[in-house]
């Protein structure tokens, strides 16, 4: 049997830079296929060029047997794409995107209602047929776009990077539709930037730079790194710098914290005296750990960023209160909808803490709160010992805030956007000049100088945007989802930054939904459903949850268990 | 899970390009800001060229510089100030307006000479001096001609001259009040057709580009043309029935006359659609971006329907360069046409020209929207 897609020697260049470099691989029906990738790789151009919707500059695509360069509108009819933005209609009901779509197909008409009323039932929809699409949240966004793409019974079914911006329960969900669909014969390629994903996979294809860098099952790829996984376990303090110590040493290529371990791959061939004298000499102890396919990956692509020199330069700040942030029964409405309920926690000086939930729980909305960009409608909040409600200008000189989409002026070269932020801070003449040329030194900003910051690269993107956020020498900084979207190398650059500046005595509160990253921080406060269920150090969360059938929860284990007890509770007390 | 299979492919174009339509329809009467181009900007716009904009010149202010203090002379002043042409600043002596004439403050002043009892008795040369402010040329005609105007008339009354052995009496066809409103209204509709056609168009297509839902769409069996065909019926009807709310309002409040008849009003609008609409589409195909295709649309189809259709400046009284541009102003047919419908009734002979002529210019919008809209992401 043929595959159900050929790839042969497929190149494509925008601008004349190649996104993808001659690229050959087959994907077979039947399976689940992961297409994956650091930002950039080529994952998109590749999943519409097999959708037909853009021709390669050279090679052949081959979809279901018919040549996409001659057979667009067949394969039209035979593919369901979903593109990594909503694609579907906001402002149409869920029935009625559904019905445009199935016209568009050519669903028969009389089977018309039933396909509905079983792609509804497959995707847990039935109840909202009559919302509107824009009043979704994430994840049902994705399953109803997944319902439109099922439309017409395609034989292939392209999903580009389905699962962001989806939380982790939703997204479980949607795995679980889309493995239902692979097992019944489809061929399903699923983009995804989340390497737990890829791992499940039958197969992926790894591509970097346009290029293949593997093809066939996960397991080949982490088979190559077996033996060279290993964990740092009981080091109570300390445990950025040993981080820090240890992705400098040659023997070690990539490590990350994961609660109150260190866990490190080393170098291919190392062995492992250096990392265990580093180990004694914290108190901790070294472990073998099963590889994970995020070893394999970044492995294969030249290793970790190493340490983060940046902050290094960088003079140390002082902050003269215990407690970085403080808010106290926060509350917020907006209209009848609380946004947040009587939210209450503190960040201790020094701390990096995180703010974890699905979308829609109120993370931004305490946020933004808390950088004074919006007022409580009760409770209070205090910055660096500002009262936020009373002196907000105080407090925001005290805070350094990044936001989501780094607000970044792109017509302003990278020079012209640190005077700017450092003038919106009140910095000026000397001061400000100074401050700008030990931003330039300590991010390594000199080369870009002149350049807008839309063309550079996102790793560099980041800094620009941190140097901007740490102009005025915050002693706390805001993170509102730093690494969304972001490949897994640049989010492990992007949290040496971060280390490097607590080791500099800057509190950090970030929110986000990337699971891995809770593992960096010292506390967590999880949030659903506008309010506070859980409060604690990563370790401790993932212990309340361990079960016999689960000794080892990771950090998303935790999290849906977590999230089923809340709406448990929620349900008896409804019910009472 | 089983999902039945498609129904044949022949069958599916009729299908497709109604699901198609009935989604914009659907978009339309819940997008706010459709409806609002639609319908509310058309009632601006027209109450604005009814009541703010006009070409009549009343009351205008002039200085009436009494040198002689015979009966006579005292008789005309008042025929002056009586006129409501005219807002009469009186003087005895030309220094005191020429400072205000040089402000600004006046348009013209009108010297009745000392010896206006001589001239009057024994007319040889002129009776009075009119000197206007040239820097507003049209204004300054006026002045002049309607200064004399009051002289003749005033002499007239007096019935003490002999008539001139020829003189003429002006005649104002279809439109005999010379109210400018009457002119300006059936050129707001234009321009307001222009709008809709052209912004709405534009806007629509680059916002499914900008919202994502493009790619969605094309990655289905719909072709391109079903597309954008599905994209175009709506806003023609849309347009058509702002026309005719346009259309009402000027008649009902504006006492603007419809002489010809709705079949024409409707058969003339419906051809200026098509060129409207073609516009929008060939800048929706160049654009991707709703702000860019709001400029285009801005640039390329309302000022031209606003400058060069004739519908507020005479295409006779502009330079021969600019004049030759406006026979690519697809604006230019419909206002003369609309002008007609309105003011003189149904001229056919008029009508079928400028109607080929519009659609002629659709025709090029289309197909150059269609060699560059193509069903890709490249």
């Amino acid at each position: 049997m043929p595959a159900a897609i050929e790839l042969r020697g497929v190149v494509k260049a925008f601008d004349g830079i190649r996104a993808l470099d001659g690229l050959t691989a087959d994907i077979e029906a039947g399976r689940l296929t992961g297409l994956v990738g650091p930002d950039g790789a080529g994952k998109t151009t590749l999943l519409r060029i097999m959708a037909a919707l853009m021709a390669p500059d050279a090679g052949s695509v081959t979809v279901a047997g018919h040549a996409a360069a001659t057979a667009a509108a067949r394969i039209h009819s035979i593919v369901g794409y979903m593109p990594q933005r909503f694609g579907l209609y906001e402002d149409l009901a869920v029935g009625e995107n559904l019905g445009l779509y199935a016209a568009l197909r050519g669903v028969d008409t009389e089977a018309a209602e039933g396909t509905f009323a079983e792609l509804l039932r497959f995707t847990g929809l039935a109840p909202f047929t009559g919302r509107l699409a824009g009043h979704l949240s994430g994840g049902m966004k994705q399953k109803l776009g997944l319902a439109c793409a099922l439309l017409g019974r395609p034989e292939i079914l392209l999903l580009d990077e389905p699962s962001v911006g989806v939380d982790p329960v939703s997204r479980r969900e949607l795995w679980a539709l889309v493995r239902e669909l692979a097992a019944e014969g489809l061929a399903v390629v699923w983009s995804t930037a989340y390497l737990d994903e890829a791992e499940q996979c039958d197969s992926v294809l790894l591509l970097n730079e346009g290029r293949l860098a593997h093809a066939g099952e996960p397991r080949g790829l982490t088979r190559q790194i077996a033996g060279r996984s290993l964990r740092i376990a009981g080091v109570e303090s300390g445990r950025r710098r040993l981080l820090a110590e240890a992705v400098d040493l040659p023997s070690v290529g990539d490590g990350v914290i994961q609660g109150a371990n260190v866990r490190l791959v080393m170098s291919a061939e190392a062995d492992t005296r250096e990392v265990q004298a580093l180990a004694a000499r914290h108190g901790g102890r070294l472990e073998p750990v099963e590889p994970r396919f995020e070893d394999a990956f970044i492995d294969l692509l030249g290793g970790g960023p190493g340490r983060s020199t940046l902050a290094a330069g960088m003079r140390p700040v002082e902050l003269d209160v215990a407690s970085a942030v403080e808010c106290r029964h926060l509350t917020r409405r907006f209209g009848d909808f609380l946004a947040t309920d009587d939210v209450t926690f503190e960040v201790r000086k020094g701390e990096v803490f995180g703010l974890l939930g699905p979308n829609g729980a109120g993370k931004s909305t305490t946020f933004r709160m808390l950088c004074g960009l919006l007022e409580p409608s009760s409770g209070e909040a205090r910055v660096a010992g500002h009262d936020l409600r009373r002196a907000p200008g105080d407090a925001k000189l005290r805070l350094g805030y990044m936001a989501q989409k780094f607000s970044l002026y792109g017509l302003l070269s990278v020079r012209q956007n640190l005077e700017f932020f450092s003038g919106v801070y009140g910095l000026s003449g000397r001061e400000q000049r100074e401050r700008i040329a030990e931003m330039i030194e300590v991010f390594d900003l000199g080369r870009y100088l002149a350049v807008s910051p839309d063309k550079l690269p996102l790793g560099y993107k980041q800094r620009l945007a941190l140097a901007c956020a740490l102009m005025h020498r915050p002693p706390v900084l805001f993170l509102d989802e730093p690494t969304s979207g972001v490949d897994p190398i640049t989010r492990r650059e992007f949290w040496s930054h971060i280390n490097g500046l607590v080791q500099k005595g800057v509190t950090v509160l970030v929110t986000t939904h990337f699971m891995d990253e809770a593992e960096y921080c010292d506390r967590v406060a999880l949030m659903y459903r506008a309010r506070v269920i859980a409060l604690d150090s990563p370790d401790a969360l993932k212990a309340s949850v361990a079960s016999e059938e689960l000794p080892e929860p990771t950090m998303e284990d935790a999290f849906v268990r977590l999230v089923e007890l809340a709406d448990r509770a929620h349900a008896e007390r409804s019910a009472a | 899970m089983s999902v039945p299979a498609p129904a044949t492919a022949s069958a599916g174009h009729l299908r497709r390009l109604l699901a198609l339509t009935r989604k914009e329809v659907l978009q339309i009467a819940r997008d706010p800001s459709a409806l609002l181009i639609a319908f509310v900007l058309p009632l601006v716009l027209l109450v604005l060229y009814a009541n703010a904009v006009s070409l009549d010149a009343k009351e205008v202010r002039i200085g009436v510089v009494l040198e002689s203090d015979g009966a006579a002379a005292h008789e005309l002043a008042a025929a002056f100030a009586a006129t409501r042409y005219f807002s009469v600043t009186p003087a005895r002596d030309r220094r005191e307006v020429v400072p205000s004439l040089l402000a600004g403050e006046l348009r013209g002043f009108v010297v009745i000479p000392q010896d206006f009892a001589r001239r009057l008795a024994s007319p040889s040369g002129p009776l009075v001096q009119v000197v206007t402010d040239g820097s507003q040329p049209n204004t300054a005609s006026f002045v002049a001609g309607y200064a004399q105007g009051v002289v003749s008339g005033w002499l007239a009354a007096r019935g003490d001259t002999a008539p001139p052995v020829a003189s003429f009496e002006p005649r104002y066809w279809f439109n005999p009040e010379l109210e400018s409103r009457r002119f300006l209204v059936p050129g707001a509709i234009a321009i307001i057709m222009a709008m809709i056609g052209t912004l709405l168009t534009a806007l629509v297509v680059a916002r499914e580009w900008e919202r994502g839902t493009m790619e969605a769409i094309m990655s289905t069996p719909a072709s391109a043309l079903e597309i954008l065909v599905a994209k175009l019926v709506p806003y023609f009807v849309l347009g058509l029935v702002a026309t005719f709310v346009c259309a009402l309002l000027s008649i009902a409040v504006f006492d603007v006359p419809l002489r010809g008849s709705w079949l024409a009003l409707g058969t003339l609008s419906a051809a200026f659609l098509v060129p409207a609409l073609g516009q929008g589409l060939l800048i929706s195909a160049a654009s991707r971006n709703q702000f860019v295709a709001a400029q285009l649309a801005l640039l390329s189809g309302f000022l031209p329907a606003f400058l060069l259709s004739g519908a507020l400046f005479e295409i006779d009284s502009m330079p021969a360069p600019i004049r030759a541009i406006t026979l690519v102003v697809a604006a230019r047919y419909f206002v003369a046409s609309l002008q007609s419908v309105f003011l003189a009734g149904d001229v056919w002979s008029q009508f079928l020209p400028n109607m080929l002529a519009m659609l002629a210019i659709g025709l090029v919008f289309f197909a150059l929207a269609s060699l560059r809209t193509r069903k890709t992401l490249d």
